[in-house]
């Protein structure tokens, strides 16, 4: 219960955060109202949330969710920030495996149909077909006989 | 007779190779979208959006719709096999679809589906192609006054008739407002809303990245979290006996199905409502109109029927405003509507004149799709049951993947795969709080229409705010927009009313 008050806090405080004048004069008129009707339905929820507590006896989260759902999160995180340095075709597989392994728990054929076709997909896909580069980071030197081989 | 005419000339384009194929594609990938538990068409065309710019708008949309389309039918598959729905769209599937696969009826409740839903898309088809000229027509003598007092109605809808928390609804439109002004001011050209002074603010925050975020990853940690255990899939075999008996049991039910169908069309129309209380509804009213209506929720094939009907119906009515008005009628929708901008085409009544070739296309590719849909749907059905065994895990981390790309590849910049990442967490946490998702997608897309439309309107009568009520056509649109969001407040002083002389005593 707690909990929930906390996160109903926590999911009504970021609007409420930038509450302000940030736009300017003139086209901030716009953001700024729409900024304040969010901060009162917040408060209003808020209050809400204060008096009417007693029908919510179910808690927001049991800890075995909130265990996977945080570990998810993070690896995605961890993911995302790996891209830029190490390069999506590393990254991406590396989470794959992570994925699949420490969490699907499946047996080695799924992970390496999985985690070795998803970026062959990837790079025929975006790369050849639509000509978009992906981040490669430090892998990109390994990436240019491929290029000279589909460009 | 020009009516014809134009839906000839679509079909024309509709029955190319390259677009018979791309509905093909489109129909078969939504369906298994749709038959995925946690999966359905919103999440479906939001992964898929960034993969379209392989190919030209037209095709792009028709491919989106097909997916769309494919869903609505493939929701059914897991309602039937596994008594969860594939889609929200397919709740009411499972009262009665769940029981007949129990009773070893599996296959004819998938045949039954399937017919169904091909009736009701058909019927709400040319319904859509009927009422799409007309409605363009009138649309056309919208001015900006007008436009903001529609997207002010379609919001209210949501208060009115949403069914969702009100204060929440509320405020996830101002928060999906507040962010469709992040950027550069749509007038003046100033940098607002410039969080942490990050440069990739700039060009505000796309709706892909938003939706890719909500209905990708956040979809997916909340599926994590909902299914634990996996659920067992009931066996279906479908021969063509039985397709056979099961059109000839539909010829007796042409009552509910045509019901169903209108009914799903208009209440499709409504931002709010769309395809899940359409089928609702349907349901319901089938069972009142039933001599029988003991069987439903134990098997009755009506109770199949009915939902599946009007949530096909439902899909195609949330076209119809988002095409002739430029006002999306639904989550999924407003995606497509999003698309629309993103490949340079202007949703509206414009489109009819400027892109004749582009809307009939659409409407005559919805003709194919659904009559793709319902063979692919039929013939596949082992492919189905097999695939519904997949571990969810597998799904869930490739999904992860193309979300990351998906979100990469538009804009090519780090900024919006981090936006996405940030979205997806946040939109697990608020709706896990309860908060309605669809208001804050469909306010993100629809923001710049309606700040727009707004301060063009106020510039134009220089600052006369009375214009908007002035003018008969907005004037009337404010005035259902004010009913609208007063219906909640009403019902509330009325309990208050009941309560007070109770309290009295």
């Amino acid at each position: 219960m707690v909990m929930s008050a906390y996160f109903m806090w926590h999911a009504t405080v970021l609007p409420i955060g930038w509450n302000g004048m940030t736009g300017g004069p003139g086209g901030g008129a716009f953001p700024f109202w729409l900024s304040a009707i969010m901060f009162v339905t917040a408060g209003a929820i808020i209050v809400r949330s204060f008096n009417g507590q007693l029908d919510n006896e179910t808690p927001f989260f049991d800890s075995e969710t909130l265990r996977s759902v945080v570990l998810v999160v993070i690896s995605l995180v961890i993911t995302v920030a790996l891209i830029p340095w190490v390069g999506a075709y590393v990254a991406l597989p590396l989470f794959l495996l992570w994925y699949l392994k420490g969490y699907g728990r499946h047996g080695w054929v799924v992970i390496g149909c999985i985690t070795i076709g998803t970026p062959l997909f990837l790079f025929f896909f975006f790369e050849v077909t639509l000509k978009i580069l992906l981040p490669k980071g430090l892998t990109e030197p390994f990436f240019i006989p491929l290029y000279a081989r589909f460009f | 007779m020009e009516l014809l005419g134009h839906l000839a000339d679509g079909f024309a384009t509709s029955l190319s190779p390259l677009n018979l194929m791309i509905v093909l594609l489109g129909v078969t990938a939504g369906l298994f979208i749709g038959a995925m538990p946690g999966l359905g068409s919103v999440n479906g065309v939001a992964i898929v959006l960034p993969l379209t710019f392989i190919v030209p708008p037209s095709s792009a949309i028709i491919l989106l719709a097909a997916i769309y389309y494919g869903a609505m039918y493939g929701g059914a598959i897991s309602s039937i096999l596994l008594g969860i729905p594939g889609a929200s769209t397919a709740v009411a599937t499972t009262f009665d679809g769940r029981p007949m696969a129990q009773q070893g009826k599996a296959g004819l409740a998938l045949i039954a589906a399937a017919c169904a839903s091909f009736v009701g898309g058909t019927i709400s088809v040319v319904l859509f192609t009927l009422f799409a000229a007309p409605l363009a027509d009138v649309a056309l003598a919208f001015g900006p006054a007008e436009e903001f007092a529609l997207v002010l109605l379609a919001f209210t809808t949501f208060v009115g008739l949403g069914g969702d928390d009100i204060l929440k609804t509320i405020m996830m439109i101002c928060f999906g407002l507040a962010l469709s002004t992040v950027g550069l001011d749509l007038i003046s050209g100033q940098p607002r809303l410039i969080f942490f002074d990050e440069p990739g603010f700039f060009s505000g925050i796309s709706f892909l990245v938003l939706a890719i975020g909500v209905y990708g990853i956040g979809e997916i940690l909340y599926t994590i979290e909902t299914q634990k255990t996996a659920p067992t899939v009931t066996p279906a075999k479908v021969s063509f006996k039985e397709v056979w008996y099961g059109i000839k049991l539909l010829n007796k039910m042409w009552k509910s199905l045509t019901f169903g169908s209108v009914m799903g069309f208009f209440v499709g129309m409504l931002p709010a409502a769309g395809a899940t209380p359409a089928a609702l509804m349907s349901y319901g009213i089938a069972k009142l109109m039933s001599k029988t209506p003991e069987k439903f929720g134990k098997g009755a094939i009506e109770g199949v029927v009915a939902p599946e009907t009007a949530n096909n119906a439902a899909s195609t009515g949330s076209l119809l405003p988002m095409l002739t008005l430029g006002i999306p009628g639904s989550p999924t929708t407003a995606l497509l509507l999003g698309g629309m901008v993103m490949w340079g085409l202007v949703p509206g009544p414009m489109l009819f004149i400027e892109q004749p070739d582009f809307v009939w296309g659409l409407i005559s590719s919805l003709y194919t799709a659904n009559l793709a849909a319902v063979l692919v749907n039929l013939a596949l059905i082992p492919l189905f049951v097999w695939a519904l065994r997949m571990p969810f895990t597998v799904l869930c981390s490739v999904v992860f993947v193309l979300c990351l790309v998906g979100g990469y590849a538009p804009s090519q910049k780090m900024h919006d795969v981090w936006l996405i990442v940030a979205f997806g967490v946040g939109g697990y946490l608020l709706r896990k709080a309860d908060y309605p998702m669809a208001p804050l997608v469909l306010a993100l897309v629809l923001g710049p229409l309606m700040e727009k439309s707004f301060r063009q309107t106020l510039i134009a009568e220089q600052g006369n705010v009375m214009a908007f009520i002035e003018r008969p056509l907005s004037g009337t649109f404010i005035a259902i927009s004010v009913v609208f969001f007063m219906l909640p407040m009403i019902k509330h002083v009325k309990r208050l009313l009941k309560r007070a002389p109770s309290a009295a005593n």
